[in-house]
């Protein structure tokens, strides 16, 4: 048995140590954890990642909000793992475009998919096409700089009032980009342009519309308590909203998020003003409102003017133990000319990829891709991050999920199905940029990455800014050939 | 939106870890909290590093004096002792050491993932309370237990000579338990 045993671990490991090509696609933080813990497990593991963009971390650069410089600090972190010399990071090349899955899966022993969720859920209700309604994803692209929407027309300046739609962490993001004096975003990292059409914002009310109650909001303690900290900022929460039912109170009983986001929730209701100044601004928790339709302005065609809610009510429970909400009947309308759908990202496939779409997930077990029958897992294929388990957790979370698919990885590994098949020799990192070559792909690397993330300090330095992104697809670009 | 799931006060103790039956202090939040500048250092106001009469004084050459056994237990259950100056997290003491313990943030509480387990209560209870941000990381760290405890917050004091803490069973945790996606 034990020379049973060493005789695997041999195997496997010549295996591995000669010939094992990896290929993550995605650079947010499913796909570095991702790189971090396979160059860890694997000694001979050769790692490349692959992202659409010229510019790695995915939604830490793109999504985390500019006015949260600790949280992209882990930034450092991906950057030690693509400075490790088994590791490759190389952006402009996109799966589905520049490569497809197919030919991936011809070069590499292990294709690792972490790209992410960059689509939206969508209400389905009339006039979501409207002018003025955008989803979350889009607002926040916008800001922080994303190069497919720095051109973004938004109109802050016909409306003083803005509706969220969602009460999750995303929700409080934007509300609160829309809400915080401009001149504290303005030592941020936040687009310029953003922060033009912010000075220049006629925003002043905010309404965060929730389905459910104060007890259900999604969103955590500390977003929370930061948005009601903003300076000189009117709060209004109803009492009324506040009363807990017996459910309520046993969804809160074991859930400490809940509870403490809820305690938050009363105080700042109890605490605040009884009314807000002259031209202070406001922000609105609404709770127990459901989106009926969207209502289109009469002046401005084309434009919204305003949502109309169906007041709800909770009742019974959902799989998950969560009370549902539902319509009571009663209408209410709500004037605004801007609306920011936060009620959930969703990924998209690509060809040749099963794919769950109800769930907007790639079907999977611990990280192996399923065949689109679910029979069984799909040979080299693997899944991490918000693309295997949909769009919620924190940056953390993918690090533990990071752990399971490589777990799912080695087991395999050991089992000898990934270096065992025919073509155990695989192309790899040659046969890659080979092929991007032949189609003329600018490939970024991470040294060109450095240059980009370089300028982009050194423009920011001049503003007093962290840095001052670079928003287009050609400034980014022509950086790196400098 | 990206709430984690929810976690269960306890039931992730791990082994050795003795069943605390207090309740988690929880300190009433506060409103406001000042906001933290981008050249601040990274850890936190308030937090200075503590000081004894044993540092700067006659005593200060003797080195052991200012210095703290710590044991970690990582997730198998493997122990590795240290030694711990006086005045310095767990986070960079377990780094200096080679002990895996995560610290994205670098220690300017925004992450959760340089989450540790007091492995007993006394040592639990000489240390300061959680601020209410450590508390709104702790929120959503993994495996979160009666005891547990970021590490980049708990600093080396003398009287915590002996700590033993433990590195939380995460993995076990997110695969067992699965991940049920909420709509945001
Ligand atoms: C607005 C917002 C704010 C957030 N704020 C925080 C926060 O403050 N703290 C926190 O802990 N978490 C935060 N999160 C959550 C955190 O960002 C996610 O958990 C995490 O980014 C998910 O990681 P991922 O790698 O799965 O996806 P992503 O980070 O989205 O990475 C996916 C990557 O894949 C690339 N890609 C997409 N399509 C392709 C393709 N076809 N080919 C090649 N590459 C492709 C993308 O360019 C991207 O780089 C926030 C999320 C959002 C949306
Ligand atoms: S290192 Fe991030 S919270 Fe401690």
């Amino acid at each position: 048995m034990a020379v049973f045993r060493s005789m695997i671990a041999r195997k496997f490991s010549s295996a591995t140590v000669q010939s094992l090509r990896v290929c993550v696609v995605g650079s947010g933080p499913a796909g570095f954890y991702t790189a971090e813990k396979m160059l860890k497990a694997h000694k001979g593991a050769e790692v490349d990642i692959i992202d659409r963009l010229p510019t790695p971390f995915g939604l830490v650069r793109s999504g985390v909000a500019p006015d949260h410089p600790e949280t992209k600090i882990v930034t450092n972190q991906f950057s030690r793992v693509a400075h490790n010399e088994r590791c490759s990071f190389f952006g402009n090349v996109s799966l589905g475009s520049s490569i497809s899955l197919h030919e991936l899966r011809q070069i590499y022993n292990v294709v690792v998919l972490a790209y992410g969720a960059e689509s939206d859920r969508v209400l389905g209700i009339p006039g979501e096409d409207l002018k003025g309604v955008h989803s979350a994803r889009e607002f926040v692209w916008w800001y922080n700089g994303h190069p497919d929407f720095s051109k973004l027309t938004l109109d802050l300046e016909s409306t003083d009032t803005a509706v969220v739609l969602g009460q999750g962490n995303v929700a409080l993001d934007v509300a609160r980009i829309l809400l915080r004096p401009p001149t504290e975003l303005a030592i941020t990292d936040i687009a310029s342009h953003a922060l033009a059409a912010l000075r220049t914002s006629s925003i002043r009310k905010v309404y965060l519309v929730g389905r459910r109650g104060p007890v259900q909001a999604a969103c955590t303690a500390k977003e929370l308590r930061e948005i009601l900290a903003i300076k000189d900022l009117y709060i209004n929460i109803k009492e009324a909203d506040l009363l807990k039912t017996s459910a309520d109170e046993e969804e809160m009983k074991n859930n400490r998020i809940r509870k403490r986001v809820f305690e938050l929730l009363s105080k700042a209701s109890s605490s605040g003003a009884p009314h807000p100044s002259s031209g202070q601004r406001e922000l609105h928790f609404t709770f127990f409102r459901k989106p009926d339709k969207f209502l289109e302005s009469d002046d401005r065609s084309g434009h919204v003017a305003g949502l109309q809610f169906e007041k709800t009510t909770l009742e019974g429970r959902d799989g998950s133990g969560n009370q549902i909400a539902v319509g009571t009947g009663q209408h209410e309308d709500l004037n605004c000319g801007l609306v920011l759908k936060s009620i959930g990202y969703k990924s998209t496939p690509v060809n040749g990829l099963p794919f769950n779409h109800s769930k907007g997930v790639v079907p999977n077990i611990r990280g192996r891709v399923l065949s689109s029958d679910l029979a069984q897992p799909e040979d080299g294929l693997y899944v991490c991050g918000w693309l295997k388990r949909g769009p919620t957790g924190i940056i953390a979370t993918n690090l533990y999920d990071a752990e399971e698919t490589v777990a799912s990885i080695s087991e395999d590994l050991e089992k000898g199905e990934l270096t065992s098949t025919s073509s155990s020799t695989k192309a790899g990192r040659e046969g890659l940029l080979q092929l991007l070559e032949s189609r003329k792909v600018q490939v970024v690397t991470f040294s060109d990455w450095e240059k980009i993330d370089s300028e982009e300090k050194r423009l920011g330095s001049l503003k007093g800014k962290p840095r001052e992104k670079l928003t287009t697809w050609k400034d980014l670009l022509e950086v790196t050939t400098k | 939106m990206f709430t984690c799931k929810s976690l269960q006060l306890g039931a992730q103790a791990i082994k050795g870890l003795s069943k605390a039956s207090r309740i988690l202090k929880s300190t009433s939040p506060a409103l406001i909290t000042p906001r933290k500048s981008y050249v601040q250092n990274l850890r936190l106001p308030g937090r200075e590093p503590f000081s004894t009469t044993a540092t700067g004084n006659a005593e200060a050459g003797n080195e052991e004096k200012q210095k703290i056994t710590v044991t970690f237990v990582d997730k198998d259950g493997e122990e590795k002792q240290i030694k711990v100056p006086i005045g310095m997290s767990m986070l960079e003491a377990a780094h200096q050491n080679g002990i895996e313990l995560e610290g994205a943030c670098e220690g300017s509480l925004a992450c959760s993932t340089c989450h540790v387990i007091v492995m007993d209560v006394e040592h639990y209870n000489k240390l300061e309370d959680p601020t209410d941000e450590e508390n709104d990381m702790l929120d959503l760290a993994f495996g979160l237990t009666e005891t547990s405890r970021l590490g980049c917050q708990v600093i080396a004091r003398p009287e915590l000579d002996g700590l033993r803490l433990a590195l939380p069973a995460a993995t076990r945790n997110f695969a067992v338990d699965g991940y049920k996606p909420k709509p945001h």
